[in-house]
């Protein structure tokens, strides 16, 4: 790479310390980042390692209370004021009282878009995930991996550069996933679109990633960040080169050298 | 044997049947009767008492015998209500006269037809139209019963009529007094009790999003709700009179305090229930106190917020009747209940208790059905 894109993300020395009852807690401490546009970015590391906080905190749901970071060139919060990114939690989060299509309007309704704008942007999405033909059914209508991509198409359907996945597909099983993780993989290459991504499993770090963020607990730091060697074309099978795994080795490498198992 | 299916209330009944076959006289004129064989005294059951016991044997043999169960049902249904009609009919004139055999004969009837509900209640049809009609059968041949058992015994027994009168006396007492009923419906229900749920349970909602919006109000006025809750509705319902007058506003009045505090404190509850991780979600999309209010919070809220108003639907009701013992014109429920105690109409009372119990039953039920409409993806709505 000749020439480096501008940053998207940019954290130094960032921390983050929580005030519980049993006094302060370290979540993330000294952690220097920055995330260029386009990239697939991975955060992987054992619970307790921060890795969700640190999505937290870029998408200010969470405040940093060490270091500087920003989203975009700005503050998390002037980003978020923006709408700058789109976020995918845990569980879908899909409203029950909604349709698939008016949680995907959710978004385009509190931005205040027009209903034709409204309408061609849902239809958009919900192609890019493929659930065309499940507009009018209810969530809970939809088995765990249609809801979950349905969260995916409500994050796509304003069009932020920026997308935060909190462990999207965890709760979801194997086959599913992989399933997913083609089409997260194909959507990002039609998009475009920066993606940061939490995850506590090897395979589908190493799978997604263009970089790989290894993390470690107590406190919750960045213990080694690894280029993708993988092509952006993947599919599935890639996951049986002995290139990737070399990249899934490191991983495994590094995720054991930052987690002491002596205590 | 295979074609026969004993059931115990079957067994039971015809075990009752010949009891009281074997005991004689039903009536004390029947037994005054026998006594004296040469005197011509009439007394009931003449023709009938045979018929009954006849009924009903045969309606529990034929339910023993293997038949589809919806003609054991029907079979069921047909002899134990002949029997109850008959037995009910027969002691007209001869009221607190029955003896025991009427009394195992009514018993030997209900089995028949607790019998009838049961095989009842294991049809599953597959047909809606049949489900609903089911749905709607058991629970009124249950009411039926009550009301059966209830004529049968203040009549053979002769309850005094101010204890407890017969239903049909009630029944004939709103048949001829439906003016008087009417207007306090109109009085009580439609003024005092609308109105008064209306503002109470809209106070109560907006106080609730007041206090949700404003911390100090939160602090401040919950704790104070509380206490309005615990004032004694006998001792603020003189003082609503003396403060609004005696007609519909002061029991309006006594509503509005008994209905707000439900409300309030189940929307506050409501407004607290959506989860941490919807509200990041709004959070995520910048949006305001307003868009998520009534896109996240109070839709998440509703269940709670229906909770209250069917609480409230019934609370009303009692707050209104109650409240209107403390004075109010020569017009209401709570009014005509408390002077027609003093005259010894229980007829009467017992008419407005019936009303005021439908006219309930009805407010709970429209409540419940707009619900169901409103909150339909709640899981206790759609099942699962």
């Amino acid at each position: 790479m000749t020439e480096q894109p501008p940053a998207v993300v940019s954290a130094s020395k960032l921390g983050l310390t929580f005030q519980t009852n049993d006094g302060p807690v370290q979540a993330l401490s000294n952690v220097d980042l920055t995330i260029g546009k386009g990239e697939f970015v991975s955060f992987i590391g054992p619970s307790g390692c921060g890795k969700t906080t640190l999505l937290r905190v870029i998408a200010d749901l969470e405040k940093a209370t060490a270091g500087a970071i920003s989203v975009n060139g700005m503050t998390p919060e002037q980003a978020r004021e923006k709408r700058a990114y789109g976020y995918v939690f845990q569980a879908a989060a899909l409203f029950p009282w909604r349709t698939i299509e008016r949680n995907v309007a959710l978004p385009l309704e509190i931005i205040g878009l027009s209903q034709v704008e409204q309408a061609e942007r849902i239809k958009r999405t919900m192609e890019l995930v493929n659930l065309s033909g499940f507009e009018k059914k209810y969530p809970w209508q939809l088995s765990g991996g249609m809801q979950q991509r349905a969260s995916i198409a409500r994050a796509l359907a304003f069009d932020a550069d920026l997308l935060l996945m909190d462990e999207p597909f965890g709760a979801l099983d194997e086959i599913v996933r992989d399933h997913l993780n083609e089409q997260l993989l194909d959507l990002w290459a039609r998009t475009n679109k920066t993606i940061c991504f939490v995850t506590h499993s090897i395979p589908e770090a190493v799978y997604l990633s263009t970089r790989i963020v290894v993390m470690s607990p107590r406190p919750g730091r960045v213990t080694d960040i690894i280029e993708s060697t993988l092509p952006r074309e993947r599919p599935l099978d890639i996951r049986e080169t002995p290139e990737f795994l070399a990249i899934a080795a490191r991983v495994r490498d590094g995720l054991r050298a930052g987690h002491s198992y002596d205590d | 044997m295979n074609w026969l299916k004993p059931s115990w209330q079957s067994v039971l009944a015809i075990l009752l049947c010949l009891i009281a076959f074997a005991l004689g006289a039903m009536t004390k004129p029947e037994a005054a009767a026998l006594a004296e064989p040469a005197a011509t005294l009439a007394y009931p059951y003449m023709g009938a008492k045979g018929l009954i016991i006849g009924l009903l044997l045969i309606a529990a043999l034929v339910s023993m015998v293997k038949l589809t169960p919806i003609v054991e049902a029907i079979v069921l249904f047909v002899g134990a209500h002949a029997a109850a009609w008959l037995l009910i009919k027969g002691i007209a004139g001869f009221e607190g006269t029955a003896l025991a055999p009427y009394f195992l004969l009514l018993a030997a009837a209900w089995l028949l037809a607790w019998r009838c509900v049961a095989l009842l209640s294991w049809l599953r049809p597959s047909g809606s139209v049949a489900r609903n009609a089911l749905r709607l059968i058991i629970p009124a041949i249950f009411g039926a019963w009550i009301l059966i058992i209830w004529e049968a015994v203040t009549r053979g027994a002769g309850i005094p009529f101010i204890l407890l009168p017969p239903p049909s006396a009630i029944g004939a007492r709103i048949a001829n007094s439906l003016p008087i009923l009417g207007s306090d419906v109109r009085q009580t229900i439609f003024k005092a009790v609308l109105i008064g749920y209306i503002v109470g349970n809209l106070a109560g909602f907006t106080v609730a999003i007041l206090a949700d919006r404003v911390p100090f109000l939160r602090r401040g006025l919950l704790p104070i709700g509380n206490m309005v809750s615990a004032l004694p509705i006998i001792g603020v319902a003189p003082i609503m009179v003396m403060w609004f007058g005696f007609d519909w506003p002061s029991k309006a009045a006594v509503v509005i305090i008994m209905t707000f505090f439900p409300m309030l404190v189940n929307t506050v509850a409501g407004l607290a229930a959506s989860g941490h991780m919807e509200r990041d979600l709004m959070r995520t999309y910048a949006s305001g106190y307003w868009p998520t209010l009534l896109k996240l919070r109070l839709p998440a809220a509703m269940p709670f917020i229906f909770n209250a108003l069917k609480i409230n639907s019934t609370l009303a009701l009692i707050g209104a009747i109650v409240a209107e013992f403390f004075g109010t014109p020569v017009v209401g429920m709570g009014f005509r209940i408390s002077t027609e105690v003093g005259r010894m109409n229980i007829d009467m009372v017992w008419a407005e208790i019936a009303v005021a119990a439908l006219a309930g039953s009805v407010f709970y039920g429209v409540v419940a059905l707009i619900e169901r409409a409103v909150t339909f993806w709640h899981p206790s709505v759609r099942g699962g």
